[in-house]
């Protein structure tokens, strides 16, 4: 064989040996949603410097649509993700099943970061088996957000609004009568967030620790008494959250406050309600309650076959304190993660809320927070509640008529064998 | 292609090449999916598991199913939206078919064309542009009725009249152009026999129109009666999925999908599909006893 061509070849194989770590880098698919897939595409510059080798691609879904691929991918083990993220509602009905790897065993071992993340946040992750299946990203800490101009001129003071519920409703009759502006979007604000006060420790929304159907204790009757006196109040604008009436109720300065969680206030400047910036407020939900509404969390399908890359992409994203508050500069979302929660940035006046220094506030609310663990069928008992929940408000259906009927209905689907 | 045809046979094989890739999609995402929602509806499956999770329970899922107050009280809304907006479709996509038919010429086109737009026109659209105008506060059709605002999406009493007249009206279109084509091919001499023997026009169309067009109500009703039975879009988007009133609202199509999609119960929600089917059918065979065999006779 000639030399030259023996030169050519090495040439070639030496060419080839430093490419191929280039040629072959990973790529890991992330499946996400808006707008949690913006603190993503935010976060991939920095992701990029600490890991060249390894590439991301981001899949976007609409929300619901999102939710609905993750659970056909799982179905059929094909067009699954390497990283799945998920909504805090869906969290329940994917840990569930088991199709979702075990961040608490080797090699993840995610225990061992437990204790950088807000408490309540943990066990939402956790399925009924105690396997902690998907890590929390962004919390929502449960936030009265009110116009203070609307309050001030109908003279109801901030007190008012954060003593009882009974106290609340009467601030709503007072707004009412002296500004026409609804104190509720809607009478089901009180009532879902009555239904998570009180609860025993292990106690999920609608089931015991057992799995026994709670929707006919004394916390669901205080909370359909709540609801249904807001209604007959009239002090809720009927108009449920994210359709319509509840956008144009803020819009025209005719729902005048919304318990939600912090990441609302986000919302409000960005989209819902810019032109009254500066005139909202954020406080203590009513009655001394602290509560959380929603969150965000990534998960590992166990069928991913890059698992390794997949951990490090959502430790990345959810216990690195730098990436966390890049998605709150992004997305005035609220990390979970504990070591975020004390920079400078939780100290900073926020304009819209008149110069309110509001996230001192929710990170003390999230302290607070009492973990709720979920329950695979908590979606039909949210559904079935709710329904009941409308007879009685709009067709005055008695309250123990329509919880036993809760009741009944639920058990109907969890007899199932 | 010569040369592949002759290793398969000549030109014998030559339809059945052609002819193969509908059969192969066909089969791939027709048959399969339908054959394996048999299979799926015999076991209990958490899909978020894998397939390998399938659990058989026998019929256990349409007894469950059947069982389900939900299952019967949206089957029977289902009944409702299709007898409140199919039947006046029908109603009055005939006489107004016939109308356009005798009496307008060149305008026609255009009158057609716009009661067909609503048919064309994407069903999202139509519910978001109708949920502005049903809006409590701040919608239109509140704004030129007198008395209370009512709440057309968020009280059941008026949620279902108001989705059944959209149903009604987005359909009305397309019922009138099967109806106006079905008139075009009555022979114009059977109507002017008639008019020498004297006929009144309602003579004319109810002894020579309805009886002709029997074959197309045939097909337009059995149309209506399988598109009302898996009405899904407009009250899926009209009415906030998270509210109390959906269920109160919701139809048999629309609660299949919550099983499924919602509640986890891939199982349950193919039981629902064969019960709707069993459903569409009897109704089906319903109508063709009514029309279709009546009809026959006409169209030979």
């Amino acid at each position: 064989m000639p030399k030259p061509f023996h030169t050519v070849l090495a040439g070639t194989l030496l060419l080839l040996g430093l490419w191929s770590p280039l040629a072959q880098a990973l790529t890991i698919t992330v499946a996400s949603f808006p707008d949690l897939d913006r603190a993503a595409r935010a976060a991939l510059p920095r992701w990029r410097a600490l890991h060249p080798d390894i590439e991301v691609k981001i899949v976007s879904r609409q929300y619901a649509d999102h939710h609905t691929a993750m659970t056909a991918a799982l179905a059929t083990g094909s067009g699954l993700p390497d990283v799945m993220a998920l909504d805090l509602r869906f969290i329940g009905k994917f840990a569930a099943g088991r199709g979702l790897s075990d961040l608490g065993a080797p090699p993840f071992q995610a225990q061992q970061l437990r204790a950088q993340f807000v408490a309540y946040s943990w066990p939402q992750g956790t399925s009924p088996r105690g396997e902690f299946v998907a890590m929390p990203t962004d919390i929502g800490p449960g936030t009265l957000l009110y116009r203070q101009d609307l309050m001030a001129r109908a003279g109801i003071s901030e007190a008012e609004l954060t003593g009882s519920w009974e106290q609340f409703i009467a601030a709503g009759i007072k707004l009412k009568a002296a500004t026409g502006a609804y104190l509720l979007a809607d009478s089901t604000d009180i009532r879902d967030i009555v239904l998570r006060t009180g609860l025993a420790p292990g106690e999920g929304l609608y089931f015991d620790s057992q799995g026994r159907v709670l929707v006919d204790s004394p916390r669901f009757v205080r909370a359909f008494e709540l609801g249904r006196a807001a209604r007959r109040a009239g002090i809720d604008a009927h108009a449920p959250a994210w359709t319509n009436d509840w956008v144009a109720g803020f819009r025209r300065d005719k729902i005048a406050s919304q318990m939600m969680g912090a990441w609302l206030a986000g919302h409000l400047k960005n989209w819902l309600a810019p032109a009254s910036a500066g005139q909202w407020r954020s406080t203590q939900l009513p009655n001394g309650v602290f509560a959380s509404y929603g969150g965000s969390f990534y998960a590992i399908p166990a069928k991913s076959e890059h698992k390794q890359a997949a951990w490090d992409f959502i430790r990345f994203m959810c216990a690195d304190a730098e990436t966390q508050l890049q998605s709150l500069r992004t997305l005035d979302s609220f990390p979970a993660l504990k070591a975020a929660q004390q920079d400078a940035l939780f100290d900073e006046p926020m304009p819209y809320l008149g110069g309110q220094r509001a996230r001192r506030l929710w990170r003390e609310i999230a302290s607070q927070v009492q973990a709720v663990p979920v329950h695979r069928l908590d979606a039909l008992a949210t559904d079935v509640v709710r329904a009941e929940y409308e007879l009685v408000v709009s067709k005055g259906k008695d309250i123990p008529s329509a919880l036993a009927d809760a009741r009944a209905m639920i058990e109907h689907r969890v007899r199932r064998p | 292609m010569k040369s592949l045809l002759r290793q398969l046979g000549g030109r014998a094989a030559a339809p059945y090449l052609f002819v193969a890739p509908f059969f192969l999609l066909f089969a791939a995402f027709g048959l399969f999916p339908l054959l394996f929602s048999i299979v799926l509806s015999l076991h209990q499956w958490d899909a978020s598991a894998g397939l390998g999770a399938m659990q058989w329970v026998g019929l256990q899922n349409y007894w469950y199913a059947l069982t389900d107050p939900w299952f019967r009280s949206s089957l029977g809304h289902t009944f409702w939206y299709g007898l409140a907006a199919g039947l006046p479709q029908h109603l009055l996509a005939l006489p107004l078919a016939y109308y356009i038919h005798r009496r307008l010429k060149r305008s026609r086109n255009f009158v057609v064309g716009s009661y067909f737009l609503p048919y064309i026109t994407s069903s999202v659209a139509i519910a978001l542009i109708f949920s502005t105008l049903l809006s409590k506060d701040f919608g239109f059709i509140n704004l030129i009725l007198p008395g209370t605002p009512r709440d057309w999406l968020g009280d059941a009493d008026y949620a279902m009249p108001a989705i059944a007249f959209v149903v009604f009206w987005r359909y009305l279109g397309w019922n009138l152009v099967l109806y106006l084509s079905a008139l075009q091919v009555i022979d114009e001499s059977l109507y002017e026999a008639a008019t020498l023997d004297g006929a009144g026009p309602w003579q004319q169309f109810r002894h020579i129109t309805l009886p002709l067009l029997r074959p197309m109500i045939y097909f337009a009703v059995t149309m209506t009666i399988i598109g009302s039975l898996q009405l899904f879009d407009e009250p899926f988007i009209l009415v906030d999925s998270e509210s109390g009133v959906a269920p109160a609202v919701m139809t048999t199509a629309m609660f299949m999908y919550r099983m499924a999609f919602s509640y986890g119960d891939f199982g349950t929600a193919s039981a629902i599909s064969w019960l709707l089917f069993l459903v569409i059918a009897a109704l089906s065979w319903g109508n063709h006893r009514l029309f279709g065999q009546a009809g026959g006779e006409h169209g030979r």
